[in-house]
């Protein structure tokens, strides 16, 4: 993340995200695939890393062996050919309100004080080794189990977050980079799908 | 991470004098009431500098009417219309936070301003 200074001076949060220039790989039509749906890639691989199903796939529709493969939903499709190209300004103005979709940074096996935001209990009072600990998981002989749901410590992180109702801030459309006011989700250098809203969500 | 370089090369401004804590600066800001703008001069004593390319801000105190004044500016904001050094400090700190509770003469002895 980094900040940028607005027209009257204010300093906004935003994230860089290098967004396209992202080639139509396949169009997906109701009569054949039962949606509609574009397929966009993003980046670029190496010949030697792509499978040989894939390559066809890519060369198919004209474009360029990419990284990413993802479907879009949305207007406008029936229009749209494979092969053809977006650049980030030719989708996103100044001022669109966005949803951002990620997969989080994985934060490995971690307590319930962290995952859940539970309390904890006391240092003090006589109390050992209860600290991050996370109290009673339930009654005893009526139910004599566990719910399922109950909270606990496990594995945190590395899942799908959306976020809405984002701002786009600004696009440099000769470096195909967006500006979005906030953080969105995942680590540095992350894979993220970016989709325009029509109203607030 | 040069992505986010190229975009702070955009934002940040050249020219800026090369100042550190105990300078003593002249600050122009740009105030806009209404419609109308104006130059509004803040003088102190740089008592803190913070952070490192487009996020860097800087701290200037002064004592105005017997009452301390503290204001935090981002070095490259444009609601800055000049920065003015008018005294080289020589100061042993980075940070002049001590300086909340000295004097006025034993700032300037401080500072050797």
């Amino acid at each position: 993340m980094t900040s940028i200074f607005d027209e009257s001076g204010q300093v906004i949060p935003c994230t860089v995200i290098e967004a396209g220039p992202c080639y139509v790989t396949q169009i997906r039509t109701k009569e054949r695939d039962g949606y509609e749906a574009v397929q966009l890639g993003f980046g670029e691989k190496k010949e030697r890393l792509v499978s040989k199903p894939l390559r066809g796939h890519f060369a198919k529709a004209g474009a360029k062996l990419a990284r990413v493969v993802r479907e879009f939903r949305g207007n406008g499709i029936a229009e749209m050919q494979p092969g053809q190209e977006f650049t980030v300004d030719r989708v996103f103005a100044k001022g669109d309100v966005v949803k951002v979709v990620g997969t989080s940074k994985g934060r490995g096996f971690q307590g319930v004080v962290k995952r859940h935001h539970f309390g904890g209990g006391a240092r003090t009072h006589g109390q050992s080794d209860r600290m991050r600990a996370p109290g009673s998981i339930g009654s005893s002989s009526y139910p004599s189990r566990v719910f399922k749901g109950q909270r606990m410590a496990g594995r945190m992180g590395g899942t799908q977050i959306t976020v809405r109702n984002l701002t786009v801030v600004g696009v440099i459309a000769d470096s195909n980079l967006l500006l979005i006011k906030g953080s969105v989700p995942g680590a540095v250098n992350g894979v993220v799908e970016i989709h325009k809203l029509t109203t607030q969500q | 991470m040069e992505k986010i370089k190229l975009v702070e090369a955009t934002q940040m401004k050249s020219g800026i004098p090369d100042f550190s804590s105990g300078d003593v600066l002249n600050v122009h800001v740009r105030v806009i009431e209404g419609d109308k703008e104006r130059i509004q001069q803040f003088q102190g004593v740089v008592i803190a500098r913070h952070g490192a390319g487009m996020n860097a801000t800087f701290t200037i105190r002064k004592v105005s009417d017997g009452v301390g004044v503290e204001r935090i500016f981002p070095v490259h904001s444009p609601r800055l219309a000049k920065i003015e050094k008018v005294k080289e400090g020589h100061v042993r700190r980075a940070k002049l936070y001590y300086v909340r509770k000295l004097a006025a003469k034993a700032i300037r002895q401080k500072t050797n301003a």
